[in-house]
C-alpha cells in the first residue's frame, strides 16, 4: 500500500487503522454510504465538497454512488456554490467538508445561506465520538460554532440514526422559511454498519409551518386595499423563494399597484414591467423610496424591513401607511415594524387568495405623482466617454437575453447591476443580499451553472471580490464551465472608497489595490479566456465575443476609480432628509 | 417589566446551549434559569425569567418557538400560577443571637439543616419575595454563603 498524507491522520488516532479502512470500503451499508443513499433518495444530484481525512468514507461511497461531486478549490467556494445552486434551481443544495478546518472555512457560507434563507445541508467530518472534546487533530466544535447561523444542527453520535438525520434535515432546510442545516458526523459514525437503511417518516412534534394565510386576514387585507388610494407593493426574497412572481404580476395588473422590491426581491417583477419603481432602500431609486414614504398602504410581502432599506429608522419608514406584511416566518412580523394586518403563510398561496377578492383600483391621481417622480428622478449617470459600468450592464443585459442569469459579487458593480441590469425573472439575479460577502459571485456563478448547464451565466464581479475567489478560475476550466466573468477594475474598494468619500471627509484608508494582476494573463494562465475593455465603443463587440466563445472568458473592464453609486440614501436619513437637503 | 416564561423543550445535549445561545445573540436579558425533566423523559423545562417590554417578549416567543427543539412556549406572568424558589443561606450565629435567627427561621417557616460551632445552614423555599425579605432579616447576623435557584412555576388549576 503506498503512503500517502493519511498515514499521519490514523497514526494521530490509534483506533483507526488501514485494516479498518479496508474493512469499511468493503462494507455494504456503513454509516457514509447509507448517508449516500438517503440523499440520493431525496433527489440530490450534485454535491459541492472538499474531501479530508473524517470524510474519507464518504469519499469512498462516492465512488458507488449515483451523486455527482464538484471538487472547487475551497471549502467556502463549495457552500456558495451549493447556496447558488439552491437560489436557481429551487431545490435543496449540498456541500460537505472536512472536520476541523474544512468546516471552519464554511462558516461565511452558512451565514450567507441563513441571512438569505437559502435551504442548504451541509455535511461536516467530525473526529471520531470517542476523540470528541479532547482538542484532537483537526476538530472543531462546527455545531457549537453554527448555532446562530444554522436553522437546525445535528451532531450524529449513532449510526442508526443517519437515515432519520438526513431526512429531517432536508425537510427542515427546505420548508417553512428554508435555511442552511448542518449535520456534524463523527468518523466513526460513518465507519459503523447500518442495520436499517430505511428511514422512518418523519414525526417532528415541534417543527411546523404555516402554508395558507388566514382568510380574515386575507379579507383585511382586501379591505384596506379596495380603500386605498396609495398603495405600493413592497416586495422580497420570499417572494421568488415561493414561486409567487406570477401571481405578484397578476395581482399588480389587476389592481393597478406600483411595486417595489429589495435586492433580494429582484426579479420577482420583470425590470421592465409598467408598475415596477425599481429598487428600494439604501441604493434604491428616488421613486421608489418616494413612492414607500409617501403611500397610504405598504403591501410587504416575503421582506423583513432590513435595515438597508428602512436606513434603520423604524420609525419613520412608512409613516403614513397601513402596513400589511405577508411572511411566512411569525418571527418577522412585528421584528422591526409594527404590522396593522399581519398574514403569517405562503407568499405565493396567500396572494392567490388575495387576488380572488381584488378589484382593480381607481389611482390615477397616484400614478400621476409616480410617473412625475420617475420623470424627475431617473437612474442616471454621466455619459462622458469614459467606460462606465451602467453602460456595460445595459449591454450584458440586451446581448446577453432573457435567459441569462447574473451573479453578482459584492461592491458597487453589485449595487449597479441591481439598478441597470434588467432582469427578466426570478431566480436570475443571484446576489449576497443580508450578509455582503465578498467573494461570493464566483462560486455563485458556478452553482448556477451547474443548475442550469444550457444558461448564460454572468459573474459581475469587481477586482477586490474577485480576487477573494480567483482560484476558482481552476474549477471553470476542470468542469468547462462556461461562465462569463465581467470584472469591473478599477484598482480600488470602490464601495469603501465611496463610503470614506462621503462620512470620512475623503480621508481615504487601505483602498487602493496597488499590485492587482493583469487578470487577463491571469486567466489565460489557467487556461480561461482573457478579453478587455477599455472604450465604451469595445463593449458591444467584446461582450458579443465574450459570450460567442465557448467555455470560461473572463472580460477585464477598466472602468474609472471615481465612479460613485447613486443614489445613496445614507443610514439614519429619510429620502425626504436628502431631498431636501439637496434643494 | 419580568416575564415568566415556560419553555417545554427536548430533552438532548446542546439544548440549553441553542436556548441560551438565542437569548444571548438577540441581546435578551436572562434574569433566571432553571431547567429540569419533566414527567416525559424526553422533554426538559425551562423556566426562563426574562426582561422586556411585551414587544421583546413576543419576539422572545417567536423565536423560541422558530427552534426545533422548542414544543411549547407558554407565558405565565399574567397567568395564575405557583411559584416557589430555594435558597440555602448560611448565617453566621453566637451564643446571643443563636436563638433570635432560629425564632425568624420559624416564622419564615424554614429548616435548619447545618449546624456549625458558629454557624447555622438554613434552607428555604418561597416565591421570590419572601426569600427576599428572609435574606435581608438575616444579613445583620451576617451572611457567610448563600445559594439560590431560579424559579419554578406551575399554572394553578381550573376548580
Amino acid at each position: 500500500m503506498s503512503k500517502c498524507k493519511e498515514d499521519i491522520y490514523f497514526a494521530r488516532d490509534p483506533e483507526i487503522t488501514w485494516e479498518d479502512v479496508e474493512v469499511l470500503s468493503k462494507h455494504t451499508l456503513n454509516g457514509a454510504k447509507v448517508l449516500l443513499d438517503v440523499m440520493a433518495e431525496e433527489g440530490v444530484e450534485i454535491v459541492f465538497g472538499y474531501p479530508g481525512g473524517a470524510l474519507l468514507a464518504v469519499y469512498d461511497a462516492l465512488l458507488d454512488s449515483p451523486i455527482k461531486h464538484v471538487l472547487p478549490r475551497h471549502e467556502q467556494t463549495a457552500v456558495h456554490a451549493a447556496d447558488a445552486y439552491a437560489r436557481v434551481s429551487g431545490k435543496v443544495g449540498v456541500c460537505m467538508a472536512t472536520s476541523g478546518p474544512g468546516a471552519a472555512n464554511m462558516v461565511t457560507g452558512i451565514a450567507n445561506a441563513y441571512m438569505d434563507s437559502v435551504p442548504l445541508v451541509i455535511i461536516t467530518g467530525q473526529v471520531p465520538t470517542h476523540l470528541l472534546g479532547t482538542d484532537s487533530f483537526q476538530e472543531v466544535d462546527i455545531t457549537g460554532m453554527t448555532l446562530p447561523i444554522t436553522k437546525h444542527s445535528y451532531l450524529v453520535k449513532n449510526a442508526k440514526d443517519i437515515p432519520r438525520i438526513v431526512k429531517e434535515a432536508f425537510y427542515i432546510a427546505g420548508t417553512g422559511r428554508p435555511g442552511p442545516v448542518l449535520i456534524d458526523l463523527p468518523k466513526n459514525v460513518m465507519a459503523e454498519e447500518v442495520h436499517d437503511p430505511r428511514p422512518p417518516k418523519i414525526a417532528l412534534k415541534s417543527y411546523k409551518y404555516f402554508s395558507k394565510g388566514n382568510a380574515g386576514q386575507i379579507e383585511e387585507a382586501a379591505k384596506a386595499l379596495a380603500q386605498s388610494k396609495k398603495p405600493v407593493v413592497y416586495a422580497g426574497g420570499g417572494v421568488i423563494t415561493s414561486g409567487a412572481e406570477q401571481v405578484l404580476q397578476e395581482l399588480i395588473e389587476k389592481a393597478n399597484i406600483p411595486v417595489v422590491t429589495t435586492l433580494m426581491g429582484i426579479g420577482s417583477v420583470p425590470a421592465k414591467h409598467p408598475n415596477y419603481l425599481g429598487m428600494v432602500g439604501m441604493h434604491g431609486t428616488i421613486t421608489a423610496n418616494l413612492a414607500v414614504n409617501d403611500c397610504d398602504l405598504l403591501i410587504a410581502v416575503g421582506v423583513r424591513f432590513d435595515d438597508r432599506v428602512t436606513s434603520g429608522l423604524k420609525h419613520k419608514f412608512a409613516t403614513k401607511a397601513k402596513i400589511i406584511h405577508i411572511d411566512i416566518d411569525p418571527a418577522e412580523i412585528g421584528k422591526v415594524v409594527k404590522a396593522h394586518i399581519p398574514i403569517v403563510g405562503d407568499a405565493r398561496l396567500v396572494l392567490e387568495d388575495l387576488l380572488q377578492k381584488v378589484t382593480p383600483l381607481e389611482i390615477s391621481p397616484w400614478w400621476e405623482q409616480l410617473r412625475a417622480w420617475a420623470k424627475q428622478y431617473p437612474l442616471s449617470y454621466e455619459q462622458d466617454g469614459r467606460l462606465n459600468p451602467q453602460t456595460i450592464l445595459k449591454a450584458m443585459g440586451e446581448i446577453g437575453g432573457e435567459n441569462a442569469i447574473v451573479c453578482t459579487d459584492v461592491g458597487q458593480h453589485q449595487m449597479w447591476a441591481a439598478q441597470f441590469y434588467p432582469v427578466t425573472g426570478g431566480r436570475k439575479f443571484i446576489t449576497s443580499a443580508g450578509l455582503g460577502t465578498m467573494g461570493f459571485g464566483f462560486p455563485a456563478a458556478i452553482g448556477a451553472q451547474f443548475a442550469k448547464p444550457d444558461s448564460l451565466v454572468f459573474l459581475v464581479t469587481g477586482d477586490g471580490s474577485f480576487q477573494m475567489s480567483i482560484q476558482e478560475l481552476a474549477t471553470t476550466v476542470q468542469y468547462e464551465l462556461p461562465i462569463k466573468i465581467i470584472l469591473m477594475n478599477n484598482g480600488v474598494l470602490g464601495m469603501v472608497k465611496q463610503l470614506q468619500k462621503m462620512f470620512c471627509n475623503e480621508r481615504f484608508s487601505q483602498i487602493q489595490l496597488h499590485a492587482n494582476p493583469d487578470f487577463v494573463k491571469v486567466a489565460e494562465a489557467y487556461g480561461v479566456k482573457g478579453l478587455r475593455i477599455e472604450s465604451p465603443e469595445q463593449v458591444d463587440v467584446v461582450l458579443k465575443e465574450a459570450i460567442e466563445t465557448p467555455g470560461p472568458v473572463l472580460v477585464d473592464c477598466h472602468i474609472s476609480p471615481d465612479e460613485i453609486v447613486l443614489p445613496t440614501l445614507p443610514p439614519g436619513k429619510t429620502i425626504t432628509d436628502i431631498l431636501e437637503g439637496r434643494e | 417589566m419580568l416575564h415568566t416564561l415556560a419553555v417545554l423543550v427536548e430533552n438532548n445535549p446542546g439544548v440549553l446551549a441553542r436556548i441560551s445561545g438565542l437569548f444571548a445573540r438577540r441581546a435578551y436579558n436572562i434574569y433566571s434559569l432553571t431547567v429540569c425533566q419533566t414527567e416525559n423523559p424526553s422533554l426538559s423545562l425551562m423556566t426562563i425569567v426574562v426582561e422586556g417590554d411585551s414587544q421583546v417578549i413576543e419576539q422572545v416567543t417567536k423565536q423560541l418557538h422558530k427552534q426545533v427543539v422548542v414544543h411549547k412556549v407558554s407565558n405565565l406572568t399574567n397567568e395564575a400560577v405557583v411559584d416557589r424558589e430555594l435558597a440555602l443561606i448560611r448565617v453566621k450565629v453566637r451564643a446571643e443571637t443563636r436563638l433570635e435567627v432560629l425564632q425568624t427561621v420559624d416564622v419564615f417557616r424554614g429548616r435548619v439543616v447545618d449546624m456549625g460551632r458558629s454557624n447555622l445552614t438554613i434552607e428555604l423555599t418561597g416565591d421570590e419575595d419572601k426569600i427576599n425579605a428572609f435574606i435581608r432579616t438575616m444579613r445583620p447576623y451576617g451572611i457567610q454563603e448563600l445559594v439560590r435557584t431560579g424559579k419554578i412555576a406551575i399554572a394553578r388549576s381550573d376548580n
